[in-house]
C-alpha cells in the first residue's frame, strides 16, 4: 500500500456541498483517492454517492468545494474537462452503443472532427494494446449487443483507459456479473491498480468490498460519516456506518411453517432457455430459485406469470390445473411477480406512487369504469402504514422514491389484490442494507400468514440465508434441490449451479 | 427567470398564459377604428333613422350583395316596418354605378326617399352615396330631394376581440380540435395517428356517396342523414381499430400504419368521388349539423366543447385514461401490473379514428358535399396542436385541456396573421417559428422543473 503521508493525492475533493431544490445532496464531503489504490465508496441509497460521482465526472457543478488532482486545483465543470483531467466514469449501464463494435464504441467521439476518416488499423492496433494492458482478451470486431455482459464491463473499462484516465470510478460493476466473471474483474482491478490508477469502488456487496477495496469512505444523508482501512473494519461495523444504527442480523430467517402445496408446476417449456421446469410451492415456505444469470429463472417465471408464452407444461392452483396465457390472468389467479428491474418493469415511473398501486387494483377502486381516488387513497394509504413506505403523500411520483420503497409500492400493489404466489425476482437488487432488512422481515410475515414465497436471487448469502428450500437452475434445466439451506455451503449450490454436479441434497 | 419559469402558476397554466399573451398581442395589433356592419347594428341604425324629426322620412337601403349584407339590410327594414316608416326600396347593389342606376330609377318613378341607410364600406368607397353626388340626383329628381345617407356610428375597437370574429375563429377550428382529442389520447400511449386528415375526407364522401345512392338521395329522411352520419364514422372507428390491431398484434410502428392508411384512405376519396371535385349533398337538412345553433352557439362548438369535457372526465376519472397514462409512460410495467395493454392501445386508435369521422361528417355538413381535398395536412396541425399543448411525443404525459389550449395557441396566431394581412407563404412561415417558440418555452419551464 503506498504511504499517504509522503506522497501528494491522486485526487482529492475538499468540503464538497451540493444543494437542489428542497434537498442538500452533500453537505461538506471531503474524498482522498491515491494512486494504485482502490477506494470503495458506500452509503445507503440516497445518501450522496451518485452526486459525488456527477461532480467528479463534470456532470454537475458543486455549490462549494475544490477538487484537486495531483495537488492543483481542477475545474470539472462539463464531462469533457473532467475526461481532460483524467477521470473515467463507468457507469452501471457501461454507456456503451449496442450496434456498434467494440473498436467503435472505444472510440466513439474520440475523432478530431466529424468528417475526419477513421483508422481502422491504429484503432485496432490501440484496442488491442487496450485489452492488453487489462489482460482480458475481447473480440474488438463483435458488436457489443452479441458480447456477455462481463465482456461488455471490459470495453467500458477499456475505453476510458483510452482517454488516459488515471481516475477510475466503477458504479456497481458487478451488478450484472455472474461470481465467475466476478473474479475476473478482481483480476482486472488488480493490474490497473499495478499500473498506478486509482479506483473509486461503489458496491452494495460487502463481501466484493473486503475483497476489492483497500479503504472504505462512508457517506449518510450527503455527509462523511468516516472511512477507514479495509483491514480495520468488520462488515458489521460497515453496515452500521451506513444505516447509523446497528443491525441484529443479515438475514432475518425465521423459521416458517410449510402447509398445503399451493402450486404445481409440470414440465413447463419454451427452448432453450426454459426446459421442462417442474416444481410445487407450499403455503408459508420461501423458495428459493438459484442459478447463474441467464439460467432460466427469470424466464421460467415469466411463463408462470403468463408474460410469455409457454410451449407446454401445466400449472396446477390449490388443486385444480389453471389456463394462464396473460400477466392479467394470472393476476387473476392470485399470482404476482415482483420484478427484478422496478423501474423499467415494476412501476410506470412518471406516474404517481398512489396511481401505480391502483393500475393493477381497478376492480376494486372503480365503479362503471370511474376511478374512485379517495377509496384507491385510503387503501394506498393503509400499506404506507403497513409497510412503512416513505412517502410524502399519494402523488408523488414514483421514480423519486428510493429502490426500496418503490420496491414496497409494487409489495403494496400486490398486497390489495389478495395475491396468494407471490414471486420476489431480485428482490433487493440496488436496494440499500436497511430497506433489504425491511424487505425480509416483510417477506417473513407474508410467509407466516400462508402465502406462497418464490425468491429468484443471484446472491447466495441471501439465497442461503432466507429460503426454506432452494431449486438451483442451471442452462435451463433443473440442477438440483436443496430441502435444508441451513446445511448447505454457498459453493456447494456453486457446484449445482455451474452444473458441476447434478444431484439433491 | 428560472425562478419565474419554476412557479407553480407557469408550470401548471403555462400554456394558459401563452394563450392570454397571444390574445393581448392579436388584440392590441388589431386595434382600431370598428365599423359594424351586423344585423345588430342595422337595427340600431334603423332606430337612429326613426328618431329623426319629421314623421316623413322615406328610407332606402342601399348595400352590397353579399349575404352578410343581406342580413344586414333585412334587419334594417324589419325594424323600420315595425316602427313605421316607410322603406321605398332595399338596394343590393353589386357596384356603384349598379346601385346609381337604381336609385335613378326611382327618382324617375318619382319614388320618395329622402334617407339612405347604409354602411361603413359602401358609405366611404361608393361615390354615388357621397352627399355632392346624392345633391346632384336631387336636383334633377324632386323625389329625391333633400336625401340624406346614414350608417352606424363607427367607434374605437378590436376586430380580434368582436364576438363575431371570436365565433367563427372557435367555429372554424372546431373540426382541428375534435380531432385533437383523439389524438392526445394516441400521442399519450406513445403512438401517432397521421391519418386523420385522410380519414376526415374519407368519412365526408361516405356521407354524401351514401346519401346519394343508399340514404334517399335529395328525399333523404332525417333517419337516413343519421345513418349517413353513423356509418361514416363507423367506418372511421373501423379504420382506428384497424391500426391498433396492426400496431399491437403484428408490432408494425404506428406511423408506418398510419401513414399507409393516410394514403389509403385520401386515394378511396377520391375514388369514390369519382374524380370530381366533390359529391353534392342533395338532401335538406344535412347543412343543420354545421348550421344549426344551440342557445345561439353553433352546434360545432357545442359539440367541441362538450368533446373536451367528456375526454376530460374519461382521462381523469377513468380507468381507461389511468391505463392509458400507464401504457404510454411503460408498456412493460402496464401489462405486468395487469393493464390489457393491447386493447387500450386499439381503443386509442378507434377513438381517434371517431374523431377524424366526425369531423369529416361536419365537414360534409359544412359544404353539403364531400370533398376528396378535405383535411389535407390536418395531420400535421392536429398534432402540432396536441404537441403545443404539452403532451410528449414519447408518451405518458398530456393534458386534454392543454390540447384545448394548443388548439387555440394555433387558432388565434393564424386568425391574427390573417387578420394582419400576412400573405399565406408569409404565415406559413410564421406560424412554423411560433409552434417551435411555444414547444421551446415548454421545454425550457420543464427542464429548469427537472433538478436531479
Amino acid at each position: 500500500m503506498i504511504d499517504s503521508s509522503s506522497t501528494v493525492p491522486l485526487l482529492e475533493m475538499k468540503a464538497i456541498s451540493k444543494s437542489f431544490p428542497g434537498v442538500r445532496a452533500l453537505n461538506n464531503v471531503d474524498l482522498t483517492l491515491h494512486s494504485g489504490e482502490v477506494l470503495a465508496l458506500l452509503g445507503e441509497n440516497g445518501a450522496g454517492k451518485s452526486t459525488l460521482i456527477k461532480i467528479l465526472g463534470g456532470a454537475h457543478t458543486p455549490d462549494e468545494g475544490t477538487v484537486f488532482i495531483d495537488g492543483k486545483q481542477t475545474r470539472m465543470d462539463s464531462p469533457t474537462a473532467a475526461q481532460r483531467a483524467g477521470v473515467g466514469v463507468i457507469y452501471q449501464d457501461f454507456n456503451l452503443v449496442p450496434a456498434l463494435t467494440a473498436r467503435e464504441n472505444i472510440f466513439l467521439g474520440q475523432h478530431s472532427h466529424l468528417l475526419g476518416r477513421t483508422k481502422k488499423s491504429e484503432e485496432r492496433r490501440k484496442a488491442e494494446s487496450l485489452f492488453k494492458r487489462i489482460g482480458i482478451d475481447v473480440n474488438i470486431e463483435s458488436l457489443c449487443r452479441d458480447l456477455p455482459v462481463a465482456q461488455q464491463q471490459i470495453v467500458a473499462i477499456a475505453k476510458v483507459l483510452s482517454l488516459d484516465a488515471r481516475i477510475v470510478v466503477m458504479d456497481e460493476p458487478t451488478a450484472a456479473l455472474t461470481p465467475r466473471e466476478v473474479k475476473g474483474l478482481a483480476a482486472v482491478i488488480d493490474e490497473l491498480k499495478s499500473q498506478g490508477i486509482g479506483i473509486i469502488y461503489i458496491s452494495h456487496r460487502l463481501d466484493e468490498i473486503e475483497q476489492f477495496a483497500d479503504r472504505i469512505t462512508v457517506l449518510r444523508d450527503g455527509k462523511h460519516v468516516g472511512g477507514r482501512p479495509i483491514g480495520q473494519i468488520t462488515r458489521d461495523e460497515m453496515i452500521e456506518l451506513m444505516v447509523g444504527r446497528s443491525l441484529e442480523n443479515e438475514f432475518p430467517k425465521a423459521k416458517s411453517q410449510a402447509g398445503d402445496v399451493l402450486l404445481t408446476v409440470k414440465n413447463l417449456s419454451r427452448a432453450p432457455v426454459v426446459q421442462n421446469i417442474s416444481f410445487s410451492l407450499h403455503r408459508g415456505e420461501i423458495l428459493g430459485f438459484a442459478g447463474l444469470v441467464g439460467a432460466g429463472r427469470t424466464e421460467t417465471v415469466r411463463l408462470l406469470f403468463g408474460v410469455d408464452a409457454k410451449e407446454s407444461g401445466e400449472i396446477w392452483l390449490d388443486g385444480s390445473k389453471v389456463n394462464i396465457t396473460s400477466p392479467a390472468q394470472a393476476i387473476r389467479h392470485g399470482i404476482c411477480l415482483l420484478t427484478e428491474d422496478r423501474n423499467s418493469q415494476g412501476l410506470v415511473s412518471g406516474m404517481s406512487v398512489q396511481e401505480n398501486f391502483g393500475l393493477a387494483n381497478m376492480k376494486w377502486f372503480s365503479k362503471l369504469g370511474f376511478v374512485n381516488s379517495k377509496n384507491e387513497g385510503l387503501a394506498f394509504n393503509n400499506y404506507v402504514d403497513q409497510l412503512t413506505i416513505k412517502v410524502t403523500d399519494g402523488s408523488q411520483i414514483a421514480q423519486t422514491l428510493s429502490g426500496g420503497n418503490q420496491q414496497k409500492v409494487v409489495l403494496a400493489k400486490w398486497l390489495q389484490q389478495n395475491a396468494e404466489v407471490l414471486i420476489f425476482d431480485e428482490p433487493t437488487r440496488g436496494i440499500d442494507v436497511g430497506a433489504k432488512y425491511e424487505i425480509y422481515l416483510l417477506m417473513n410475515e407474508l410467509a407466516a400468514q400462508g402465502k406462497a414465497i418464490l425468491m429468484i436471487s443471484s446472491e447466495l448469502p441471501e439465497i442461503l440465508g432466507m429460503s426454506d428450500r432452494i431449486i438451483v437452475m442451471h442452462e435451463g434445466k433443473v440442477a438440483g434441490e436443496i430441502t435444508d439451506p441451513a446445511e448447505v455451503t454457498q459453493e456447494d449450490v456453486m457446484r449445482l449451479a455451474t452444473g458441476s454436479v447434478m444431484a439433491t441434497m | 427567470m428560472k425562478r419565474l419559469l419554476q412557479s407553480k402558476l407557469i408550470t401548471d397554466y403555462g400554456m394558459v398564459l401563452v394563450l392570454v399573451l397571444l390574445g393581448a398581442l392579436v388584440t392590441w395589433a388589431t386595434w382600431g377604428e370598428q365599423h359594424p356592419d351586423d344585423p345588430g347594428a342595422g337595427k340600431h341604425l334603423a332606430n337612429g333613422i326613426v328618431e329623426l324629426p319629421g314623421d316623413d322620412t322615406h328610407v332606402a337601403v342601399v348595400v352590397r350583395q353579399t349575404k352578410s349584407d343581406t342580413e344586414y339590410a333585412e334587419a334594417i327594414a324589419t325594424q323600420l316596418k315595425d316602427k313605421g316608416v316607410t322603406v321605398a326600396a332595399i338596394i343590393q347593389a353589386r357596384t356603384p354605378r349598379d346601385a346609381r342606376v337604381e336609385l335613378v330609377k326611382l327618382g324617375e318613378q318619382q319614388v320618395r326617399v329622402n334617407a339612405i341607410a347604409t354602411h361603413h364600406f359602401c358609405f366611404s368607397t361608393w361615390g354615388v352615396l357621397q352627399q355632392s353626388a346624392l345633391d346632384g340626383l336631387a336636383a334633377n329628381y324632386p323625389s329625391l330631394k333633400g336625401v340624406k345617407p346614414f350608417k352606424p356610428a363607427s367607434r374605437m375597437g378590436s376586430t380580434f376581440l368582436s364576438k363575431k370574429n371570436l365565433v367563427s375563429i372557435l367555429n372554424q377550428n372546431a373540426p382541428i380540435a375534435i380531432m385533437a382529442i383523439g389524438m392526445t389520447f394516441v400521442i399519450i400511449t406513445a403512438g401517432i395517428d397521421l391519418s386523420v386528415g385522410s380519414l376526415m375526407a374519407l368519412s365526408a364522401l361516405i356521407t354524401a356517396v351514401s346519401l346519394r345512392d343508399w340514404f334517399g338521395g335529395p328525399q333523404a329522411s332525417s333517419l337516413g342523414l343519421y345513418s349517413a352520419f353513423a356509418s361514416a364514422m363507423l367506418v372511421c372507428t373501423l379504420c382506428g381499430v384497424f391500426v391498433g390491431l396492426m400496431v399491437t398484434s403484428f408490432q408494425v410502428p404506428p406511423f408506418v400504419v398510419t401513414l399507409a392508411l393516410m394514403m389509403m384512405a385520401r386515394g378511396c376519396s377520391f375514388i369514390l368521388a369519382g374524380g370530381a371535385d366533390s359529391v353534392d349533398i342533395q338532401a335538406s337538412g344535412a347543412e343543420l349539423l354545421y348550421s344549426g345553433t344551440i342557445f345561439g352557439v353553433p352546434n360545432q362548438i357545442v359539440l367541441m366543447l362538450v368533446l373536451f369535457v367528456l375526454a376530460h372526465v374519461v382521462m381523469s376519472h377513468t380507468a381507461l385514461g389511468r391505463y392509458v397514462y400507464a401504457v404510454g409512460g411503460n408498456a412493460q410495467a402496464a401489462r405486468l401490473s395487469g393493464v390489457p395493454v393491447f386493447r387500450v392501445i386499439i381503443v386509442v386508435y378507434a377513438i381517434c379514428g371517431a374523431a377524424a369521422g366526425l369531423a369529416g361528417v361536419l365537414d360534409a355538413s359544412h359544404f353539403t358535399s364531400g370533398r376528396p381535398k378535405a383535411g389535407e395536412f390536418y395531420e400535421l396541425q392536429v398534432i402540432a396542436a396536441v404537441v403545443v399543448g404539452g403532451a410528449s411525443l414519447m408518451g405518458g404525459e398530456g393534458k386534454i385541456f392543454g390540447t384545448f389550449i394548443g388548439a387555440m395557441i394555433l387558432a388565434v396566431i393564424q386568425n391574427g396573421l390573417n387578420m394582419q394581412g400576412v400573405d399565406s407563404y408569409r404565415a406559413n412561415v410564421v406560424y412554423g417559428a411560433l409552434i417551435l417558440v411555444a414547444v421551446l418555452l415548454d421545454q425550457l419551464r420543464n427542464r429548469s422543473s427537472r433538478w436531479a
